[in-house]
Formats: structure tokens, sequence, C-alpha cells
């Protein structure tokens, strides 16, 4: 083992780095705070010579993704970056990547969705991007944006759909962390070359891709069958159930490689015993963690689960984790308008059936950069506990 | 690849005459060809083809004189608005 390499870095930086160390072959991306960071780092490594790739200036986030899906499909390892409005205008290709398959892996920043303008930290952008067919991926610090940039590029390749690795805008883009940073040849030994679904570069078969598809399957000119619309659509879910088990095996082989884990598909603290399950996403995680903590030490059994792969749904680990739990605080930075928080509906469907019915309660927090210490969690966790509460959801520290 | 993935994974289709289905039955306008303006017939050269070339179900032949293939031409006119000379015109259907 050669001596660490741990540097300090801010969670764009680890982003960019990830994707070097990767070694992408094409970026494009167009800067929006607080992603900014992650192409112009990205734009200097290839000026310098470090990383031998292809950067291509685009004038918008759709067609930033246009660029990198033609170039995954012609066999490039392909990255981009973005968040909020950008990953909104970028939707439409959101969309058409993960019909056409292709292994693009990338960041979002999270940041809140205008209007009204906010530069600041939710996660409303990507949860309203949950059912494009992407996997997302959601880090809690720094070291897990640069660990799961590269875990995403192996699982992408693997099952042929793109993944948005998540961390929260400021909160960790703008954060500086001592992140421990891999070897670029340990990298590659467990990254094997991208070889596209086939070779769309082969003038001999042109193929003409994503063509209108018919609602039943029917036979091509060469006399294939081919899927119906919907059969395509059941595959791509496929996919991503599958991911379910590909995304625990390649954190797997991650730690036995680099001896560090992010979880895999839910990154747990104390849940063992734990009767209080505080449960987030994100960044969260770790301030809940410092919650749980603190009601330890006041003689309540907390635990933390941190929803580490939100898409695929690990509704299983889910269940497994939460069956001795009596309640279960779900702290989220985001709101399906009109009814609850995205993941809080998510955790009570995955409970529905099973012997364990804790009380679950869902708690909105964090909303265009609104400060959300760790003492609000306990406090939260506590009236719920002490059947304090009387609406639902719960805005914390909210100052109207 | 991932061998449990069910394949084929995504849409994708040769450059083929058919690919579209039989599309000749959407035609309203049939193309048809004047063989006493058409550049490739009076000189019995391949000197124009653009009709073959711009052809977007890829129904016209490289022949002379260039062939139509009625079962897939959906009849949208663009060899008729390429050809240089006009010898190509848009007739209405019969309607049975
Ligand atoms: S484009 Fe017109 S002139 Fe040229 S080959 Fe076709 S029909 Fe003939
Ligand atoms: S109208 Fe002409 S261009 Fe259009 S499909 Fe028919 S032959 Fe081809």
């Amino acid at each position: 083992m050669s001596k660490k390499n741990i540097q300090i870095l801010s969670g764009t930086e680890a982003a960019a780095l990830a994707a070097k160390l990767c070694k992408v072959e094409v970026v494009a991306a167009y800067p929006i705070t607080p992603q900014s960071k992650i192409p112009e780092k990205l734009s200097k490594y290839v000026e310098k010579g470090e990383l031998k790739a292809e950067f291509v200036l685009v004038e918008s986030e759709h067609s930033a993704l246009g660029v990198c899906i033609s170039a995954s499909l012609a066999g490039a390892r392909a990255f981009t970056a973005t968040c909020a409005n950008g990953l909104l205008y970028m939707s439409e290709q959101v969309h058409w990547a993960a019909g056409s398959r292709v292994p693009v892996v990338m960041c979002v920043a999270n940041r809140g969705v205008g209007a009204p303008w906010t530069i600041l930290n939710d996660q409303q952008d990507t949860i309203s991007q949950r059912d494009a067919g992407w996997i997302q991926l959601y880090c809690r610090n720094n070291q897990e944006i640069l660990d799961t940039v590269i875990q995403a590029f192996i699982i992408a390749e693997e099952l042929f759909v793109p993944i948005m690795v998540c961390f929260d805008g400021f909160v960790l883009s703008h954060t500086n962390m001592p992140v421990e940073v891999p070897d670029s040849d340990d990298i590659a030994s467990i990254i094997p070359p991208y070889k596209p679904v086939l070779d769309i570069t082969d003038s001999k078969h042109i193929v003409n891709i994503n063509p209108v598809t018919f609602s039943t399957p029917r036979p091509s000119a060469n006399g294939e069958i081919q899927p119906s619309y919907m059969g395509l659509r059941k595959r791509l879910n496929e996919a991503l159930i599958l991911a379910l088990t590909t995304i625990p095996r390649v954190d797997a082989l991650f730690e036995k490689k680099f001896n560090r884990t992010t979880g895999g598909l839910l990154w747990e603290y104390m849940v063992e015993d734990a009767e209080v399950i505080l449960l987030s996403m994100g960044s969260l995680t770790s301030e809940a963690e410092v919650a749980a903590d603190a009601l330890r030490q006041n003689n309540i059994k907390a635990g933390v689960i941190g929803v580490r792969c939100y898409r695929p749904f690990p509704g299983e680990a889910i269940r497994k984790s939460l069956q001795h739990a009596d309640y279960v605080a779900v702290f989220e930075k985001d709101i399906s308008y009109g009814h609850e928080g995205a993941l809080c509906s998510d955790i009570k469907s995955a409970l529905y059936g099973t012997s364990s019915q804790p009380q679950i309660m869902g708690f909105i927090a964090g909303i265009g950069g609104k400060d959300v210490k760790a003492r609000e969690l306990q406090q939260a966790t506590m009236d719920l506990i002490d059947g304090r509460i009387t609406e639902s959801p719960v805005w914390i520290n909210l100052t109207v | 690849m991932n061998k449990n993935l069910r394949k084929p994974i995504w849409a994708a289709s040769t450059l083929a005459k058919g690919e579209g289905g039989a599309t000749g039955d959407w035609r309203s306008h049939r193309p048809v060809l004047n063989k006493e303006k058409c550049t490739v017939v009076l000189r019995n050269k391949p000197v124009c083809h653009l009709c073959w070339l711009y052809c977007p179900e890829i129904v016209i032949s490289r022949t002379i004189p260039p062939e139509i293939d009625l079962l897939y031409c959906k009849g949208c006119g663009i060899c008729a608005k390429e050809c240089p000379v006009d010898a190509i015109s848009m007739e209405l259907e019969e309607k049975d």
C-alpha cells in the first residue's frame, strides 16, 4: 500500500478530479452556480494536457447533455454537470439519455429551483427529475462525491443507465474537506474500458438510432423483431431494478480496493438497536448523525439512515433497516407540492403491508438554503416522539 | 454488458427500405416520373440521381431510369421538389 494521498478539496473539485481519474473522454457542460467550478476545473485539466478529453463548449445545458448522449453512443466516456434551472432546461435530454441507454455520469450540485431565483441549496431540482429513468445517488460529504463518481461510471457502463451524482450545493460544493484521492492506476484496475452497445461509427452498418417506435413489436427490414416502445420502457425499468444489486456489489469492490464504503444503497448509523430513526438524503444525513448522538445522550435510542440510492428505490433494504423502529422522522429538502416530501411517500410505500408499522413523519427542511442545524433535527424528533406534531408535513425552522 | 439485461436494450434501425413499415398506404399523392424530362434518361448516364439521394424512404433506385417503389413511397414529395428539371410530378391518388 502506497502512502495515502489526502487533499483538501471542495465538492466541485472532488467531482472534477474524480471525472479526470476516470479518464473521461468527452466533457460538455454549461456553467451554473454552484456547479461552475466542475467544468472550469475540467477545462483546465484538458488545456494543460493532464486529461486527454474533448471539452465541448456549448451554449446551453440542453446541448451539453445532447453532446454527451451522442459521444456516449459513439463509444466515448462522457461526463457533465449542472443543477437547478440548468437541469430543468436540460430535462428533455435527461429523459432522452435514459431512453437511449447511455452510461453518462452527471454531477448535480443541488440547488433550489426558480422562480423566484435562489442560488442556494435544496434538492427540488433532482427530485423533479426522479422519474426520468436515471439512477440517482446522493452524497453525504466530499469524499463520497469523489468515490461515487468513480463507482457511477462502473455501474452506468455495466447497466447502460445514466447516473446523477447529487450533492448539496454550497454545503458540499463550496466547502473544503480532506479527501483521500485514489491512485489513477488503482482506479483503472476497477473500471473496465467502456464498450458501447454497438459500434455506430462502423460505416458498413449505418444505424438509425431511436427511430419512431410503435406500440407493438415489429420486424426490422432485416427480419429481426424490434421491441415495442412499452417493451423498451420495461427493459429500462428492469435495468434500474438490477441496479439494486449492482450498486452494493460495486461499493463492495470499491471497499476491497480502497478500504472505505459509501454504504451502497443506504448509509446506516447506529440502526441495530434504534427505536427512533432519523432518515434523510445527502449532507443532511451527516447533520442527523450529530442529532442522533445527542439523542442517545438523553437515553433515546436513535439511529440514522441516509438514502444514498434514491432511484432505484431500495425498498427491501429500507424495510430491513426499519423493522425494529417505532418512529421514523424523514428529513428532506424537497416537497411534492400538494402532498408531502417525495422521500417520505416512498418510505411509507416501502412499509405497506409489512408487520412493522412505525409512526412516520415527514419534515421539510433547508429549502432554498435555509439553515438547518443538528439541534433542530433533534428537537423535531423529540416533537414526534412526544406527540407534539399537529401539521403534516412539518416545515422545520420556517420563518415566513 | 451485464448478461441479465434483456436485449435489444434500445431502439435502432438499419437504413433500409421498409424500416418504417408499409409507408405507401399513407400516401395521398404519388410521384410520377416523366422520362422525357429526366436527365439520366436523356443522357443515358448516371449524372443526376438527386431524387435517389434525397428520398427519405430510400425507395428510388439509382438506375436508368430511376424506379420508385410505391409500396413504401409515402408521397412526401421531396423527390419532386429536389428534381432540378421538374421531371417528377405529384399526382393525387385515386381513393376507393
Ligand atoms: S432528380 Fe430528376 S432528373 Fe435527376 S434523376 Fe431524379 S428524376 Fe431524373
Ligand atoms: S414522394 Fe418521392 S421522396 Fe417521398 S417517399 Fe416517395 S419517392 Fe421518396
